[in-house]
C-alpha cells in the first residue's frame, strides 16, 4: 500500500503526460502481481465495492469529528477521501499497512453492516498518505488525472506491447488482470476474446477547426445529436456500449435484440421523432433521448414513449472478419450491405452528404441548427477504423453555439483542482424591462469556457462583489456580464425560468456591458426548437 | 456600567485602542502604530510614528524605508501609551522580531498574538504564552486538516530529493522574510553545509538576519552561475518565481514549495509544485486549539484566517468567542 500510496501522491504532483506514464510504467514493471494488477484497476475505475461509499466514510467521520468542523473542512478540501485522511485520527500504534491486495480483499467482503467496524480497522493501519489512497481506492473516484487511456498507454509502455493490443485484450479481462501480464510481461498467449461480445475502442474525430480538408479525399456525414454506441454481437449475446465503454444494453433492450447475427457495429443512439433531420425518417431530441439513459432497466411505457433505434456509421467486424484496417469507403459498402438485412425500426443507416467542396459543405452545415443536428462529420475516405483520435483521418465540425449576455448572480467553489476557486457560475436573464422592475431569474450554470488567467480573474471577482454567503455559494452584487456560448436550448419544469441550455459555457467576461443591458429570458425563449 | 473591554475595537482596519488612539497592525497610514511583525499584510509604511521591536524595525526600515519616528521596544519590555494604556511586547515565534502585544488598561489584560507558531524556529524568539482576558488570535490554518508534520521531515524529504536527482536542483519556493531563512537554518541543522542559492529577492533580508546575529552558513546568488553548475544544489526563490522565466536558467528544477498550505494537494497543484513542503510559521490547528486552552482567555477573538472552525472549536469547547472580520490580511501568506 506504501508504494501505492507514493505511486498517488507523485501522479498528483506530476502534469507532464510523459513523466506520469514514466511513473506508472516503473510502477508497474516494479510491483509484484496481484498488486501491481489490482493498482491498475484502482487507477482506471475497474474497481467497485458496494459498502463503501463517500456516504459511509461520510458517516464515520460524523461519528469521531463535529459535523460542522467536517463539512467546513471538505468544503475547503474540495475532496472527501483526502479530508477523512486527513482528519482521521491518528492511531496510537505504528502503521502496518496491508498490501493493495489484501486490502482489496478486506475491501470486498465488508457489507453495509460490517463497513462501520471494519474500514476503521484499515485506516488505523495507515498514515495520512495511506489512508488518502486506500480511500480513493475504495471509492473509486480517483480524480488524478488518470484516465484509462493514460494507464493503457503506460501498461504498453512498461512492458513494450503495441497500445491497440492492450486497448483489445484488456476489455473483457477482470482485474487484477493475470492473463494480461502473463501475455505482456511474460510472453505468455494473448487473452482470447473470440464469441465474447467484447467492446472495441472507438475510433474519434478531431475538431476541424480551420484544417482545409480536400473533399475529394473525404466524405461527410451528419453528426447526430445522440450518443455514440458500440453494438457488439458474439457468441450468442449482444450488449451495447457507450463511448466510455460501459454496458448499457439493460438500458435499452430493444436494440440488443434486433442483433441476431455477429457483427460489431457503431452508430448514434437516437429516440423517434421528427426534431432532428425532419419528419421523414428523423430522431427526436436529445432531451427524449436523456429520458431513457442511466437506467439499469427499462419499463414498457418507457419503451412505447421513447422508441430507440440507432442510426449506423460503421461496421467493424462482421462474421468473424475483423474489417477495421480496411478503408472506410469499403466498410462503407460493406455496411450499406448489412444494414439493408436489419430491423429498420431498430437500425437505420447515417446518410453520407453530397458536398463537392468544403464551401458548399458549409452552406449545408448552415441548416444544421434548423434540423437541430449538431453538426457534420468528415472522414478520409481510405481511413482505417483506428482506435482512439488520429490526426488527419476524421473531424468533426460543429455548428456556431448560440451567443446570450447573462447576468452573474452566484458562484460556487469548485472542487479538485478549483478546491480554492469560485468556479461554478449561476447566471440569469431578466424577466422583463429592467428598468421597470424586472428581476433576474437562474437560466443556466457553466463552469468551463474560461482561461485559468480570466478563473482567477472571475474568483476575485466574485469575493469582492458578494453580497451574501450559503455555505460553498457567494451571491453576487449582480453586476457582471458574462456573454455564455450553448449548443441548445430547452423548455424545462426543472427551472424557475422554465428553459435549460445544452452545453453553456463561459464564452466572454463582458465588463464593458451594464447588467441592465443583458438579454431577457424571451430572447433565449426565442432560440427554443424543441 | 462600560462594556467590558469597550476600550479595545475591532474596526475593519486594524485594532483600535481607543484610550490613546493608537492601532495596532493598521491597514492604512495612523498616528500611532504598534506592529507585531514585519510582513507586509501587518506592517505597512507611512505611519507617523511606529512602534515594534528592533528586529520589526530593521525589516521595516529595509522595506518601507520605515526609518523616522520609530520607537524600539525590547521583548518583555513595556511602555505607556497615552490614556493609560501599558502595552508589553512578548515574542510570538513567527519570524525574527515577531511580538504579540500585550495590553493592560482598567485591570484588564488583552494579548494580540499577530501571526505565531509554536514549533522551535532557529531564527526567532519561541512564543510565551500570556494568561489574559482577551485573547486576540489569528487562524490562518483554522481548520482540522491542517496538522503540519515536523519539519525535519520535510527537510529530510527535500534532501531526498536533492539526493535523488543528482543532475537536477531542487529549487524550493520560500516567502522572502522567516521561510527563506528559517528553511536555511534547518538545513544547516540536518548537516547541509553546502552552498545554498538564492534568487536575488532574498539576498538582503538573509543579509539583515545575518546582520541581526542568525547565521545561515554559507549564501550564494543564482545570478551569474553557469547553469550546470547548479545541478545537485539547492536553490530558494521567491513563490512568485517558481514559475517565471527566470527559474529557466536552472538545470531541469524539482520545484518545491515550502508552505502550510501544500498540506492540501490539490493547493500544491494549482501552483505546479512537484515536491510539497509542508513547512509554516503559522500555528497548526493543533496548536491554534492547545494555546487558546493554556492561555484559559475569558473571550476569544478571532482576527483573520479560517475563523469559522475556529470559532465554531471554541463553541464546542464553551468558550466565549467572536470573528473580527478584519479585511486586508492576506491569508495566504505563508
Amino acid at each position: 500500500m506504501e508504494q501505492f500510496a507514493a505511486l498517488l501522491d507523485a501522479l498528483v504532483y506530476t502534469s507532464s503526460r510523459n513523466a506520469k506514464l514514466k511513473l506508472l510504467a516503473d510502477y508497474l514493471r516494479r510491483t509484484p502481481d496481484p498488486d501491481r494488477g489490482w493498482a491498475l484497476a484502482a487507477l482506471t475505475g475497474g474497481l467497485d465495492f458496494p459498502a463503501v461509499k463517500s456516504a459511509a466514510i461520510r458517516n464515520l467521520l460524523m461519528e469521531r469529528v463535529d459535523p460542522v468542523l467536517y463539512a467546513l473542512s471538505r468544503d475547503y478540501v474540495g475532496d472527501t477521501a483526502e479530508t477523512a485522511s486527513l482528519l482521521w485520527p491518528e492511531p496510537a500504534d505504528p502503521p502496518s499497512p496491508p498490501s493493495v491486495a489484501e486490502a482489496v480483499d478486506i475491501l470486498s467482503g465488508m457489507t453495509r453492516a460490517s463497513v462501520a467496524r471494519e474500514l476503521p480497522a484499515l485506516l488505523d493501519r495507515l498514515d495520512a498518505n495511506g489512508r488518502y489512497a486506500l480511500l480513493k481506492l475504495a471509492t473509486g473516484a480517483m480524480r488524478i488525472g488518470i484516465s484509462a487511456r493514460l494507464a493503457k498507454t503506460a501498461f504498453a509502455q512498461a512492458f513494450a506491447v503495441p497500445l491497440d493490443d492492450v486497448e483489445e485484450y484488456w476489455h473483457g479481462q477482470a482485474a487484477p488482470y493475470a492473463p494480461l501480464f502473463d501475455w505482456a510481461a511474460h510472453g505468455a498467449e494473448p487473452p482470447s476474446g473470440k464469441d465474447l461480445p467484447l467492446f472495441r475502442p472507438f475510433m474519434l474525430a478531431h475538431p476541424l477547426e480551420e484544417t482545409a480538408v480536400d473533399m475529394a479525399d473525404f466524405a461527410a456525414e451528419w453528426k447526430w445529436d445522440g450518443i455514440r454506441v458500440q453494438i457488439v454481437r458474439a457468441g450468442d449475446e449482444t450488449r451495447v456500449y457507450s463511448r466510455s465503454g460501459d454496458d448499457i444494453s439493460g438500458a435499452f433492450p430493444e436494440i440488443a435484440a434486433a442483433l441476431a447475427v455477429p457483427a460489431v457495429l457503431d452508430g448514434e443512439l437516437l429516440v423517434r421523432g421528427s426534431h432532428q433531420g425532419g419528419e421523414e425518417g428523423g430522431a427526436a431530441s436529445f432531451n427524449a433521448l436523456q429520458q431513457r439513459l442511466g437506467r439499469k432497466t427499462v419499463s414498457r411505457k418507457m419503451l412505447e414513449d421513447y422508441p430507440a433505434f440507432v442510426r449506423l456509421y460503421d461496421l467493424l467486424i462482421h462474421a468473424d472478419e475483423d474489417l477495421r484496417a480496411h478503408a472506410w469507403e469499403q466498410r462503407r459498402l460493406l455496411l450499406e450491405e448489412f444494414a439493408a438485412g436489419l430491423d429498420p425500426a431498430r437500425f437505420d443507416l447515417s446518410p453520407v452528404i453530397a458536398a463537392a467542396s468544403l464551401d458548399e459543405l458549409a452552406a449545408i452545415r448552415e441548416r444544421a441548427r434548423d434540423e437541430a443536428i449538431e453538426g457534420v462529420m468528415l472522414k478520409r475516405r481510405d481511413s482505417p477504423y483506428v482506435a482512439g483520435r488520429r490526426t488527419g483521418l476524421w473531424y468533426k465540425w460543429k455548428r456556431d453555439p448560440l451567443l446570450v449576455d447573462c447576468v452573474l448572480m452566484y458562484a460556487q467553489r469548485g472542487s479538485g483542482k478549483r478546491s480554492s476557486f469560485y468556479s461554478d457560475y449561476t447566471f440569469g436573464c431578466w424577466d422583463g424591462d429592467p428598468d421597470a422592475g424586472a428581476e433576474l431569474l437562474p437560466v443556466g450554470k457553466a463552469y468551463f469556457g474560461f482561461t485559468d488567467e480570466e478563473l482567477r480573474w472571475l474568483d476575485s471577482y466574485v469575493r469582492r462583489h458578494t453580497v451574501n454567503r450559503f455555505g460553498p455559494v457567494r451571491e453576487t452584487d449582480k453586476s457582471l456580464v458574462l456573454e455564455v456560448a450553448f449548443d441548445s436550448v430547452h423548455e424545462s419544469r426543472r427551472h424557475k425560468s422554465g428553459l435549460a441550455m445544452r452545453f453553456p459555457r463561459i464564452a466572454r467576461i463582458r465588463t464593458d456591458k451594464p447588467a441592465h443591458e443583458a438579454d431577457r429570458i424571451e430572447t433565449l425563449r426565442n432560440m427554443v426548437r424543441d | 456600567m462600560a462594556a467590558a473591554f469597550s476600550w479595545i475595537r475591532a474596526e475593519p482596519h486594524g485594532i483600535h485602542i481607543v484610550p490613546g488612539n493608537c492601532w495596532i497592525d493598521p491597514a492604512r497610514p495612523v498616528d500611532t502604530a504598534l506592529v507585531t511583525h514585519g510582513h507586509s499584510d501587518h506592517a505597512r509604511g507611512g505611519h507617523h510614528r511606529t512602534v515594534a521591536t528592533p528586529a520589526t524595525l530593521a525589516i521595516m526600515a529595509l522595506r518601507y524605508e520605515t526609518r523616522i519616528n520609530t520607537v524600539p521596544v525590547e521583548y518583555g519590555e513595556t511602555i505607556a501609551l497615552p490614556g493609560g494604556v501599558a502595552a508589553t511586547f512578548v515574542p510570538a515565534g513567527h519570524v525574527l522580531g515577531s511580538a504579540q502585544i500585550v495590553l493592560e488598561h482598567a485591570g484588564e489584560r488583552v494579548v494580540v498574538t499577530g501571526d505565531y507558531k509554536r514549533r522551535a524556529d532557529p531564527t526567532c524568539a519561541p512564543f510565551q504564552p500570556v494568561p489574559c482576558d482577551v485573547f486576540v488570535t489569528e487562524a490562518t490554518f483554522g481548520l482540522p486538516v491542517f496538522r503540519h508534520p515536523p519539519v525535519e521531515e520535510e527537510i529530510g524529504r527535500l534532501l531526498a530529493a536533492r539526493a535523488a536527482n543528482p543532475d537536477r536542483c531542487v529549487l524550493v519556493g520560500a516567502y522572502a522574510l522567516g521561510k527563506a531563512q528559517r528553511l536555511i537554518a534547518e538545513l544547516r541543522l540536518a548537516g547541509h553545509a553546502a552552498p545554498i542559492y538564492l534568487h536575488g529577492a532574498l539576498e538582503r533580508m538573509c543579509r539583515l538576519y545575518e546582520e541581526l546575529g542568525i547565521d545561515l552558513g554559507d549564501l550564494r546568488l543564482v545570478a551569474g552561475m553557469a547553469k550546470g553548475a547548479l545541478a545537485g544544489q539547492i536553490v530558494l526563490a521567491p513563490p512568485s518565481a517558481l514559475g517565471d522565466r527566470w527559474s529557466r536558467r536552472l538545470p531541469d528544477p524539482i520545484t518545491a514549495m515550502a508552505s502550510g498550505w501544500m498540506r492540501i494537494r490539490q493547493r500544491a497543484r494549482q501552483r505546479n509544485v512537484e515536491l510539497p513542503l509542508i513547512v509554516s510559521d503559522h500555528a497548526d490547528w493543533d496548536e491554534l486549539t492547545d494555546t487558546i486552552r493554556e492561555v484559559d482567555p475569558a473571550e476569544t477573538w478571532i482576527t483573520h484566517g479560517r475563523e469559522e472552525a475556529l470559532l465554531r472549536w471554541c463553541e464546542l469547547d464553551q468558550r466565549k468567542v467572536r470573528a473580527l472580520a478584519l479585511v486586508g490580511y492576506e491569508d495566504e501568506d505563508d
